[in-house]
C-alpha cells in the first residue's frame, strides 16, 4: 500500500518527481525539481541546452544515481514498480552498426516476458509484429537496423515501446533527426495511446509544436521554472525565466499568441 | 642497501649509471609529453599498439644482424627493426578503425596480438639457429638496464632530447589538435599530417624506451604521467609540464632503485614508481582526487538534503526521506515524531526567503546567475553585496501566494 | 598416426577448445568496443599466479588459477574505480592497471628469483603447447580405454570444463547480454542490471583468460578473443550468423596455425618447429586481414549519427 501520508495527485500518477537532485562534477545539474505527471497526459518536458531534461529522465528511470529526492509509480517507490515504465532513448546513443535487425530490437521491449530457456514464442513475435505495424513498419521486420533511416530508426524505437504495453511512455527527444512525415506518424501513435488513456512523457526541444502535441508542460533549467497544464504554465515570462532572457519578444509572441499561424508562415518559407 | 641507493640517487655510483639515469629520465620527460597529448585525443592505448607490434621489427633485426655478423645485438639496427614494423602496425590501426565497421580498440587489440604473436614465432625460429646473444633479446620483454653500454645510453639520451625539442616546437599545433580538431583545420592546419606527426612521435618514444622498460611496459610511461598530472590541473600546457616532470621522476626513482640489488629490474621499478605518483595524485589532488570529491559530493548532498527538509517543514508537507530526517533531528529542527520544533520553524523560514531572493536574483540577472553558484545553497550574503540584497529585498512581492 | 595421438591431438584438442571459448565471448567484448579488456586480464594474469605462488608456495593448477582470477577482478574494480572516481578515460584508467600490476609481476618473480621454479615471464606469455604430451595415446584404441584416457594431460578437462561454462553463460544470458551491449539506458529502464552483465561478462572473461594461460599463454588469448569475433562482424550483420562465424575462425586458425608451425619449418628445410601459440595467433591475424579487406560487410552502415 502506499504510503497514507503521500498526496491524492501522487498516488494516482504513473510518474511523480519530488526534490530530486542530480549532481555532476560537484554542482548540480539537475536541482530539487518536482514533477507529479497528471495520468492520462501527454506532458513535455522544456528547456535550453543543458538544463538537465535529459538528466532528470534519466534520474527518474533510475539509470544515473541521484542526490536526492523521490520518485514514485502510483504512490509506490519507483525500484519494485518498474514494470508500469517504458523508455525509449536517444538514438544518438546507440551504435547502428550492431547485427540486429528490427524485430530483434522491437523484441527486446520483451524482456520481462521471457525466460531464458524460452527461444522465441510465437505468441510474443506477434506482439511485436503487431507494435511495428501500429508504427507502419512491419515491412522492414527482417532489415539490419543500421539499413535504415533515422526516422524509421525511432519508429523501431517506438514500437519497442509499445510491445512493452506500460502506463507510461518515457521519451527523451523522439523528434530530434526525424523527417517530417515520421513526426507526423509518431505523433499519431502517441496521441492513440494517450486516447487509451496511457501517460506519455516527453522531452521536447521544438517550442513551435508544444501547443498542438501536448496538454502539459515542464519548464526547467536546472530547476523548476513552471509546470502544469500548457494554458497556464507555457507563458512568456515563464518562458523568459526559463531560457535566461534569450528568447527575442518576437519569437515570444508567435510562440504563445498564435501558434497555427507561423507554422502556416513556416511551411510558406 | 639503503646507502647504494642514496649513491645512485646523488649520481655518485659511476659514470655509467649516471648517464643511463639521465637517459631515463629524459626518456620519461619525452613519454610524459607525448603521453599527454594522446590523453587528451582519447587514444592512449593507441601505444600499447605501438610497442607490441615492434616485436616482429625486433626479431627480424636480430636475425639479420646475427646471420650477417654474427651477433644480434645491434642496437641501432634493433631499433631501426622495432620502428619499421611499428610503423606497419600503426598504420594498420590506423586503416582498420578508419575504413572498416571496427572500433579503434578492436583494431589495436588485433593488431597488437597479432604482430607481438608473429613475433613470437620468429623468436622460436631465432633459436633454432646458432646466433649469439640470444638472451639479450628477452631483455626487450620486460627491459634491462643493468648491462647497458655506454654507446646504448647515449644514443638514447640524445634521442630523448631530441624528441623532447620536437615537442616543445611543435607544442601549440599538436594542443590545438588534442582540444579541437575541427577548429584546428578552420585555422588552416593540416590535422592529418598533425594527427601523424603525434602517432610518430609517440613511435619514437615507444621504440626508445624498449631498452629501458621492455615493450611490455613501455606503455605505461605514456599513460601513467600524463594521468596522473591531470588530476592537479585543467589547463593542458601545465599538464605537459607536469606530466613530463612525474615521468622524469619516476625514471630517477626506478633507475636508482634498479642499481641497488644485482637483478632487479628498471622497467617494472620505474612503472611502479610512476605507479605510486599516480595513487598519491589520485587519492590527494585537492582538486579532482577521490578523498576531495567524495568530501566534496557529501557535503552538497547534505546541504542539498537539509534546505529540501526545510522547505518541506515550511509548507507542512511530509518528509520521506531518511537522510534528510536525520539531518533535521541532528539540527534540532524536528522532534523525533517528525514535527517542526520552533527553531526548525524559524529555519525553515529562512530557507524559504533565501529561496525567494535567489529565485528573484535569477530571474533579475539571469546571465549573472549563470556564472554564479548555480544551485542557490550558498547563503545569498556570501555571494552578493549587503547593498545588492536590500535592492532584491526591496523587490520582493510581500508574500507570494502559493 | 600414433605419433598424431601422443604429440597432437591434446595440443590441437585444447588450441580448438580455447580459442573457440575465446572467440564465443570475444563477439560481445567486439560489440561493446571493450575488446582490450582481455587484452589487460592477460596480462595481470601473471602477477597473480606469482602473488598466489609466493602465499602458498605451489604451483598447482587450483592456486594458480584462483591467484589469477583475483588478481583479473582486482584488475576490474581498480579499472572502474579509477575510471569513475578519478574520472579518467576508460581506456587510459586500464593502460594505468594493468601494466602497474604486470609490472609487480615482473618484479615479484625477480626479485624472489624464482631460481629453480618453472616460472617465467616467456612461459607467461608463449605458453606451452607443445609439451602436452599424451604419453598413453598410442593408437585409436586408446581413446576407449579408460587407463589411457585417465593418464590425458589435466588442461584438456579443464578448458573443455571452461569452455562449457562459457557456452552455458552466452546460452542463459543471451538476451541480458545483447541487451546490455546494444543499449545500456534501455537495459536499465527493464531493470536486467547492465553492471552485473558487464561484471558477470568480464569475470567469464577472466576465467576463459585463466584457462587458456596455463595452457597456451596470454597472446593466443588476446588474439582469439579479439580477431575472430572481429572477422565475423565483418561478415554478417547477423548476431547468430557472426557466432557461427566466428566459431569457424576460430577453429580454422587453431588447426591451420597448429599445423603450420609443426610443418612449416620442414617445408623449408630445417629440423625444429616453431611456436603453436604464435603461429595460432597470427593466423588468425591473417584471417582478419582478409577480411577486412574482402568482408561483405566491412564498411560501416549509412547510420547517421556517429561520434
Amino acid at each position: 500500500m502506499p504510503d497514507s501520508r503521500l498526496g491524492k495527485a501522487v498516488i494516482a500518477s504513473p510518474l511523480a518527481i519530488q526534490g530530486l537532485t542530480v549532481s555532476y562534477d560537484h554542482r548540480p545539474v539537475v536541482h530539487s525539481v518536482d514533477f507529479i505527471t497528471p495520468p492520462g497526459s501527454m506532458s513535455a518536458i522544456i528547456g535550453p541546452n543543458g538544463a538537465g531534461k535529459s538528466t532528470l529522465l534519466k534520474a527518474a528511470l533510475g539509470i544515473t544515481r541521484r542526490l536526492s529526492g523521490e520518485v514514485r509509480v502510483f504512490g509506490r517507490p519507483l525500484e519494485q514498480e518498474m514494470r508500469h515504465l517504458a523508455f525509449v532513448p536517444q538514438r544518438s546513443s546507440i551504435d547502428w552498426d550492431f547485427p540486429a535487425r528490427v524485430i530483434d530490437v522491437v523484441g527486446m521491449g520483451l524482456y520481462r516476458d521471457l525466460r531464458w530457456w524460452q527461444f522465441g514464442a510465437r505468441r510474443l513475435r506477434r506482439r511485436a509484429m503487431e507494435s511495428l505495424a501500429r508504427v507502419g513498419m512491419e515491412g522492414f521486420a527482417e532489415r539490419q537496423i543500421g539499413q535504415l533511416s533515422g526516422g524509421q530508426q525511432q519508429r523501431v524505437f517506438l514500437a519497442r515501446a509499445l510491445v512493452q504495453e506500460a502506463d507510461i511512455t518515457i521519451l527523451d527527444e523522439p523528434f530530434a533527426g526525424v523527417d517530417a512525415a515520421t513526426e507526423a506518424a509518431i505523433i499519431e501513435v502517441l496521441k492513440s495511446l494517450r486516447d487509451e488513456g496511457r501517460t506519455l512523457l516527453c522531452v521536447h526541444h521544438d517550442l513551435a509544436t508544444v501547443r498542438d502535441y501536448f496538454d502539459h508542460v515542464l519548464l526547467m533549467n536546472v530547476r523548476r521554472i513552471a509546470a502544469g497544464p500548457v494554458d497556464e504554465a507555457f507563458t512568456e515570462e515563464n518562458l523568459q525565466a526559463t531560457y535566461g532572457g534569450r528568447l527575442s519578444p518576437v519569437q515570444l509572441a508567435r510562440l504563445i499568441e498564435s501558434p497555427i499561424e507561423v507554422r502556416k508562415e513556416e511551411a510558406g518559407q | 642497501m639503503m646507502e647504494t641507493w642514496w649513491r645512485a640517487l646523488t649520481f655518485t655510483l659511476g659514470y655509467n649509471t649516471s648517464l643511463v639515469t639521465v637517459g631515463a629520465m629524459l626518456l620519461a620527460a619525452a613519454a610524459g609529453m607525448v603521453g599527454s597529448f594522446v590523453l587528451l585525443r582519447k587514444r592512449a592505448l593507441v601505444s600499447d599498439a605501438i610497442s607490441h607490434s615492434t616485436l616482429p621489427g625486433l626479431a627480424l633485426a636480430f636475425l639479420v644482424m646475427g646471420v650477417w655478423q654474427g651477433d644480434g645485438r645491434v642496437l641501432p639496427a634493433l631499433l631501426a627493426g622495432a620502428a619499421a614494423s611499428a610503423a606497419l602496425g600503426l598504420w594498420l590501426v590506423q586503416r582498420i578503425s578508419e575504413r572498416t565497421r571496427l572500433g579503434e580498440d578492436a583494431a589495436i587489440g588485433a593488431v597488437l596480438s597479432t604482430f607481438f604473436a608473429f613475433g613470437v614465432v620468429l623468436i622460436t625460429v631465432i633459436q633454432t639457429l646458432s646466433v649469439r646473444g640470444q638472451s639479450g633479446l628477452t631483455g626487450y620483454l620486460v627491459g634491462a638496464t643493468a648491462g647497458m653500454l655506454y654507446s646504448e645510453a647515449l644514443l638514447i639520451a640524445a634521442c630523448a632530447v631530441g624528441l623532447l625539442l620536437a615537442l616543445l616546437v611543435w607544442r601549440r599545433d599538436l594542443l590545438l589538435l588534442c582540444f579541437d580538431a575541427d577548429f584546428a583545420r578552420t585555422q588552416g592546419l593540416d590535422t592529418g599530417r598533425l594527427d601523424l606527426l603525434l602517432l610518430l612521435l609517440l613511435m619514437a618514444v615507444v621504440v626508445i624506451g624498449l631498452k629501458v622498460t621492455g615493450l611490455i611496459l613501455v606503455v605505461a610511461l605514456t599513460i601513467i604521467p600524463p594521468v596522473a598530472a591531470r588530476f592537479w590541473t585543467d589547463q593542458p600546457m601545465r599538464m605537459m609540464a607536469l606530466a613530463a616532470l612525474l615521468g622524469a621522476l619516476s625514471g630517477y626513482l626506478g633507475v636508482s632503485l634498479s642499481s641497488v640489488r644485482e637483478g632487479l629490474p628498471t622497467g617494472p621499478l620505474i612503472v611502479l614508481a610512476a605507479f605510486s605518483l599516480f595513487l598519491v595524485s589520485f587519492l590527494f589532488s585537492p582538486r579532482r582526487g577521490v578523498l576531495a570529491s567524495l568530501l566534496a559530493y557529501r557535503r552538497l548532498r547534505r546541504r542539498v538534503h537539509l534546505r529540501q527538509g526545510l522547505l518541506a517543514l515550511g509548507r507542512d508537507e511530509p518528509i520521506f526521506d531518511g537522510l534528510t530526517l536525520k539531518l533535521l533531528q541532528r539540527r534540532g529542527h524536528v522532534r523525533r515524531d517528525g514535527v517542526a520544533t520552533p527553531a526548525g520553524q524559524a529555519a525553515a523560514r529562512d530557507a524559504e526567503h533565501e529561496e525567494r531572493l535567489w529565485a528573484l536574483y535569477r530571474r533579475r540577472y539571469p546571465d549573472d546567475a549563470l556564472h554564479r553558484e548555480h544551485a542557490g545553497l550558498t547563503p545569498i550574503g556570501q555571494v552578493l553585496s549587503a547593498d545588492a540584497i536590500m535592492a532584491l529585498e526591496a523587490e520582493l512581492p510581500p508574500e507570494e501566494a502559493r | 598416426m600414433s605419433e598424431f595421438m601422443m604429440f597432437s591431438l591434446v595440443p590441437l584438442t585444447i588450441a580448438i577448445i580455447i580459442s573457440m571459448t575465446c572467440a564465443l565471448l570475444g563477439n560481445f567484448l567486439v560489440l561493446r568496443r571493450q575488446s582490450l579488456i582481455g587484452d589487460a586480464i592477460s596480462h595481470v594474469a601473471l602477477p597473480g599466479i606469482v602473488v598466489s605462488f609466493l602465499i602458498t608456495g605451489s604451483l598447482a593448477s587450483l592456486a594458480m588459477m584462483l591467484g589469477a582470477g583475483v588478481a583479473a577482478l582486482v584488475t576490474v574494480v581498480l579499472i572502474e574505480l579509477i575510471r569513475r572516481l578519478g574520472r579518467v578515460e576508460g581506456s587510459a584508467a586500464m593502460g594505468v592497471v594493468f601494466t602497474s600490476l604486470f609490472a609487480l609481476g615482473v618484479l615479484l618473480l625477480e626479485w624472489h628469483g624464482a631460481g629453480g621454479v618453472h616460472l617465467d615471464v616467456e612461459h607467461a606469455l608463449y605458453g606451452n603447447l607443445e609439451s602436452l604430451i599424451w604419453f598413453e595415446g598410442t593408437g585409436l584404441a586408446a581413446l576407449f580405454d579408460p587407463v589411457a584416457l585417465a593418464d590425458l594431460p589435466p588442461q584438456l578437462g579443464r578448458a573443455a570444463w571452461v569452455g562449457l561454462l562459457v557456452v552455458a553463460f552466452v546460452v542463459v544470458m543471451r538476451r541480458p547480454l545483447v541487451l546490455a551491449s546494444f543499449d545500456p539506458d534501455f537495459a536499465a529502464s527493464l531493470q536486467a542490471r547492465p553492471a552485473l552483465v558487464d561484471l558477470l561478462l568480464v569475470t567469464l572473461v577472466a576465467v576463459a583468460a585463466i584457462a587458456a594461460f596455463e595452457a597456451v599463454g596470454s597472446i593466443i588469448v588476446i588474439a582469439m578473443f579479439i580477431c575472430p569475433a572481429a572477422a565475423a562482424r565483418l561478415m554478417t550483420n547477423r548476431l547468430g550468423a557472426q557466432i557461427a562465424w566466428s566459431q569457424g575462425f576460430a577453429v580454422a586458425a587453431a588447426v591451420a596455425g597448429y599445423l603450420l608451425a609443426g610443418e612449416a619449418p620442414r617445408w623449408l628445410g630445417f629440423e625444429a618447429s616453431l611456436s603453436a601459440a604464435g603461429m595460432i595467433a597470427t593466423v588468425a591475424g591473417i584471417i582478419l586481414l582478409a577480411a577486412c579487406l574482402f568482408g561483405p560487410c566491412r564498411a560501416r552502415s549509412g547510420s547517421a549519427q556517429r561520434g
